[in-house]
């Protein structure tokens, strides 16, 4: 009746992949970081699966990490996707590919 | 209650893939919060309701509200999907495509082999985590509390305007005769 634990690994492994497609293909900063979100969403649904197959809560505190890791990224790449924008005026990733000396 | 799961997951799998093929901004965020809310399914079916409010609260709330708030901030608009559609030529989908799917099939070879493990539907209670979370794992929590102050400041640091001049003294002063 239950779950197999492989199906919830296997969710976790697609939605890891698409993130990962979507940062290498997407240019927009924005769109970039929303993939990374993704990514780090499907790792803490792995560790929840670990979690659940092994009945134990030590997957769901690493999943209470990753969710604080998320929130401090989150905000330091948002504030630099701010500064990019106000200093090239645009969201494109290739704007900032020169150095400044 | 193992079509919830396979549904839930379909949806998931859907929102992701939409998310990353669009190019309206607005919209990819608001397809990548129902792949969240979706997750936040999942993770309530295989008995961790805490973390699936979480999810809920923290992820689809608070950080996809900051997405918002910045997109707003930026006000792109109708110019930001046209250069979208510039940048985003079939071509640039083959080599990532490649890439992802060769790393996608490895994990399904791995994750295939060994013998199945069920997953028990066992509710774990939120006061469990607790007691984990302050006893075992003190240290990761004193850590993330770093992380976070360190977030805070940066993103106070990043956020903030260019200053023409940071202190009257380090101006270039006219010369006074």
């Amino acid at each position: 009746m239950t779950i197999p634990m492989e199906y919830g690994l296997l969710l976790a492994a697609i939605l890891f992949c698409i993130g990962l497609a979507g940062v290498l293909v997407r240019r927009d900063v924005i769109f970039m970081l929303m993939s990374v979100e993704v990514m780090l969403n499907a790792a803490g649904l792995a560790f929840i699966v670990g979690g659940a197959a092994r009945g134990s809560a030590d997957g769901q505190v690493m999943f209470l990490f990753i969710l604080a890791m998320a929130a401090a990224e989150v905000s330091v790449g948002l504030a630099l996707i701010i500064q990019l924008y106000q200093k090239f005026k645009t969201l494109d990733a290739d704007s900032a590919s020169g150095l400044n000396g | 209650m193992n079509i919830l799961f396979y549904i839930a997951a379909c949806i998931a799998i859907i929102a992701t893939l939409r998310m990353i093929i669009g190019t309206n901004a607005v919209h990819s965020l608001l397809y990548l919060i129902v792949s969240l809310l979706s997750v936040s399914v999942i993770f309530f079916l295989l008995g961790a309701p805490f973390i699936a409010a979480l999810e809920v609260i923290i992820y689809a709330g608070a950080i996809m509200v900051l997405f918002v708030f910045v997109i707003m901030m930026l006000n792109t608009g109708s110019s930001g999907v046209k250069k979208e559609h510039e940048l985003l030529k079939p071509s640039t989908w083959i080599g990532p495509g490649i890439t992802s799917g060769i790393l996608f099939g490895e994990m399904l070879y791995v994750l295939m082999h060994p013998a199945s493990h069920p997953m028990t539907r066992a509710e774990i209670q939120p006061a469990a985590i607790g007691a984990l979370l302050f006893s075992k794992y003190i240290l990761i929590v004193e850590l993330a509390a770093f992380l976070l102050a360190a977030g805070v400041i940066g993103a106070y640091h990043l956020g903030q305007k260019e200053k023409l001049s940071h202190h009257r003294y380090l101006k270039k002063e006219e010369p006074t005769i």
